[in-house]
């Protein structure tokens, strides 16, 4: 089995940002907003409602593709996995995502959702889901 | 960490910033430590409109990393009543100030030309705001400057309109489109410092001591906050479900307060907002309850299916003010109200005051067709309210400029300060509950319902048969924990998670170590800070004066009596040394 991420139903975001800090307090140990691995933003204010930015674990990821190190490889199941050791900060793979899902920490490291669930868990309204999936 | 204080000069464009762990050390953050900022920035007889006034805003430790402590607070001397000014605000302040590196701000000064703050993590700067100055509506300056300013997606705006340009004594402050600074004038304060508004946005971390006893807690609180019936209320109708509750036990002010009840309250109460207007419920930064109520009106503006639509966010205060208290019978017509207010960035609920007053002094010939420029006023008129508000705005002639400077000052105008329902110089919010509820308001701090929630205690009472003493009592422990809460800053709407224990414990998980007695001490340190400055400013509680409307009008528990609250102000003032 394999999980992902799933935006399953975005118009229902009340943009109150508790999956961000669930994702940077679990995943970097940090509470903070630009560890989180997802990304909600508004785009036009409050009143234009939000952006759920989150990694599309595709099975062919472009940003393991446009990676020149080897850093990023495709994760079973989707997604991709990030070794820090490999990584020099070329940024090459957000542009190469066209959701723009991968930005950068304060050291310069992409932050890589890992699927782990956590953002779903501290989302009140079921706007994002972990959905669980059979890997062939 | 936790005590960086951005202080900037208007005068000169130039920032400092201070650790000032000495304030943030005792007097944790939010209402606390900007007291004490206040009491430094603001000596007695400063003119609230005078360059040397401040502007503090302030957040404490727990925002942003705990659910539902979300909120701002603001302190500065108030133009409405000439003494404290304070007033909480939610949006997306805390959270933009906190990842900005500044736990508090203080701004003094007058820009030279209109100006706007630009303030994203280290950079603060002063820009113009010239194009911008007589933009009048809130919601077009949001636009605009998301259009030229770095932090898109989760940066705060504050800004003004042509309320606070104007200096209306109650123009209040726009943040983020759907929250607002409100109440004692800061809107007004801002037009005098030519402050048309504050960007912040920023990047950084907090730092958080250990994440384990720190996440232990956050997961304990998160699901306090959701998965409890605590804060169902606010969740389900919102706030605005208390105008069928009040109606039905004769504590909903209407018409002036001639009324505690009213006919047609059922068409505009939170249930039918709820099933008919409705549009989407939003939060606050770290707020996974989403208590704003966003309604959709939409209006045909000529023939052929031409349609405007505004999107307007309503409360219990927001209908009980512009509505019961209007005789408005309509819910569609009491969002036209409020969307008017909004536009110019008017305080919804000393509008709705200003405007009930006007209403019966023009049935009794107080003021008269040549003051109102010809708007006939009567209740339930929603369009010569809609003129009104405009023109107290504009202020074209001197009874418009008294309006607006609020009921008080117009009432020593022309009179009826019998009827001019204000305690402490503020109108009054949505509450005829009983004794509690008008001895809360007039010695609470900020002359809010929420210093210490008296509607409450009046509720309290008519279950349990409390006495005066008993009531008073209450109204202390509130008055003195409620600083607790809101140097946190929490939500108020979030006390009932946020009890004693809970903030001890939650303080401790991030390393601050406070024992009950030492929180209940402080909360009374910080109440009586407040008190010293209130007196240095000349606010005296034993001076104000009740208006007459309050005993003539039936309330929750009975017809309040005189002697009842006089009796209770006089235990209040000895328990408390106030």
């Amino acid at each position: 089995m394999s999980a992902k991420i799933k935006v399953a139903n975005p118009n229902r975001c009340i943009g109150c940002y508790s999956c961000m800090l669930a994702c940077s307090r679990v995943n970097a140990k940090t509470a903070s907003l630009i560890d989180s691995a997802i990304d909600i933003r508004t785009s036009g204010g409050i009143e234009s409602g939000l952006e759920i930015i989150v990694c599309r674990s595709c099975i062919d990821p472009p940003c393991a593709r446009a990676c020149p190190t080897g850093a990023l490889t495709p994760r079973t199941g989707g997604g991709v996995i990030l070794d820090k050791d490999l990584c020099d900060s070329c940024m090459t793979c957000a542009s190469a995502c066209l959701p723009r899902t991968i930005h950068f920490d304060k050291a310069d490291m992409p932050v890589i959702c890992t699927h782990c669930g956590v953002c779903a868990r501290f989302c009140s309204h079921d706007v994002l889901e972990l959905r669980k999936t059979e890997v062939l | 960490m936790w005590s960086n204080v951005l202080y900037i000069d208007l005068d000169t464009g130039e920032h400092q910033v201070k650790d000032r762990a000495d304030l943030f050390d005792k007097y944790l953050g939010g209402t606390g430590v900007a007291t004490q900022l206040l009491l430094e920035e603001c000596p007695p007889g400063t003119d609230p409109f005078s360059p040397e006034a401040p502007i503090i805003f302030s957040i404490g430790p727990l925002n942003t990393i705990f659910p539902c402590v979300s909120k701002t607070v603001s302190m500065f001397k108030s133009p409405m009543t000439g003494e404290l000014g304070e007033s909480h605000a939610g949006g997306r302040l805390s959270m933009a100030m906190r990842f900005a590196g500044y736990d508090s701000i203080v701004i003094k000064g007058r820009a030279e030309k209109p100006c706007y703050l630009s303030i994203h993590d280290d950079e603060v700067k002063l820009k113009d705001a010239t194009s911008i100055w007589n933009v009048s509506s809130v919601e077009v300056i949001g636009k605009i400057l998301r259009n030229v300013e770095p932090g898109k997606g989760r940066r705060s705006i504050m800004r003004i309109g042509e309320a606070g340009v104007n200096m209306v004594r109650y123009a209040n402050v726009n943040v983020d489109t759907y929250r607002h600074f409100g109440r004692l004038g800061l809107g007004a304060v801002f037009g005098s410092k030519n402050l048309k508004a504050i960007v912040i946005s920023g990047t950084e971390d907090v730092e958080i001591p250990e994440i384990a006893p720190y996440s232990k807690m956050y997961n304990k609180l998160y699901d306090a906050v959701v998965d409890t019936e605590v804060m169902e209320k606010y969740h389900d109708l919102g706030t605005a479900a208390n105008i069928n509750v009040l109606n039905q036990l004769k504590g909903l002010p209407t018409r002036n307060l001639k009324q505690s009840g009213f006919e047609n309250a059922e068409n505009i109460s939170g249930e039918y907002f709820a099933d008919n207007l409705l549009l989407r419920k939003i939060a606050c930064s770290n707020c996974p309850i989403g208590c704003i109520h966003i309604a959709m009106l939409k209006t045909t503006f000529q023939k052929g299916h031409e349609f405007e639509v505004n999107h307007i966010s309503y409360d219990y205060e927001l209908i009980y003010s512009l509505g019961t208290n209007l005789g408005i019978n309509l819910a569609e017509d009491v969002l036209r109200l409020i969307e008017r207010c909004e536009r110019y960035g008017l305080d919804v609920m000393s509008t709705g005051g200003v405007l009930a007053w006007a209403t019966e002094s023009y049935e009794r010939d107080l003021i008269t067709p040549p003051d109102t420029l010809g708007i006939a006023l009567r209740w339930g008129d929603t369009n010569s309210y809609l003129k009104m508000i405009d023109k107290i705005v504009e202020m074209p002639n001197k009874f418009y400029q008294t309006l607006a400077k609020g009921t008080v000052a117009a009432a020593a105008k022309y009179g009826g300060e019998d009827f001019a329902v204000n305690l402490g110089g503020l109108e009054i919010a949505g509450y005829h509950t009983g004794p509690a509820s008008i001895v809360g308001q007039m010695v609470g701090v900020r002359h809010s319902h929420l210093d210490n929630g008296g509607y409450s205690i009046d509720q309290k009472a008519a279950s349990q048969q409390l006495t005066g003493e008993q009531m008073v009592d209450k109204l202390i422990y509130e008055d003195y924990w409620r600083m607790i809460n809101n140097s946190l800053v929490a939500c108020l709407f979030a006390r009932g998670v946020y009890g004693e224990q809970t903030i001890i414990d939650a303080l401790a998980s991030v390393g601050i170590k406070k024992t009950r007695d030492e929180l209940e001490t402080l909360g009374c340190e910080i109440f009586l800070a407040k008190y010293e400055f209130k007196k240095q400013q000349g606010f005296d509680v034993g001076k104000i004066k009740v208006p007459g409307r309050f005993y003539e009008t039936i309330s929750q528990l009975g017809m309040v009596k005189e002697e009842t609250i006089r009796e209770m102000l006089e235990l209040y003032k000895k328990k408390t040394g106030i």
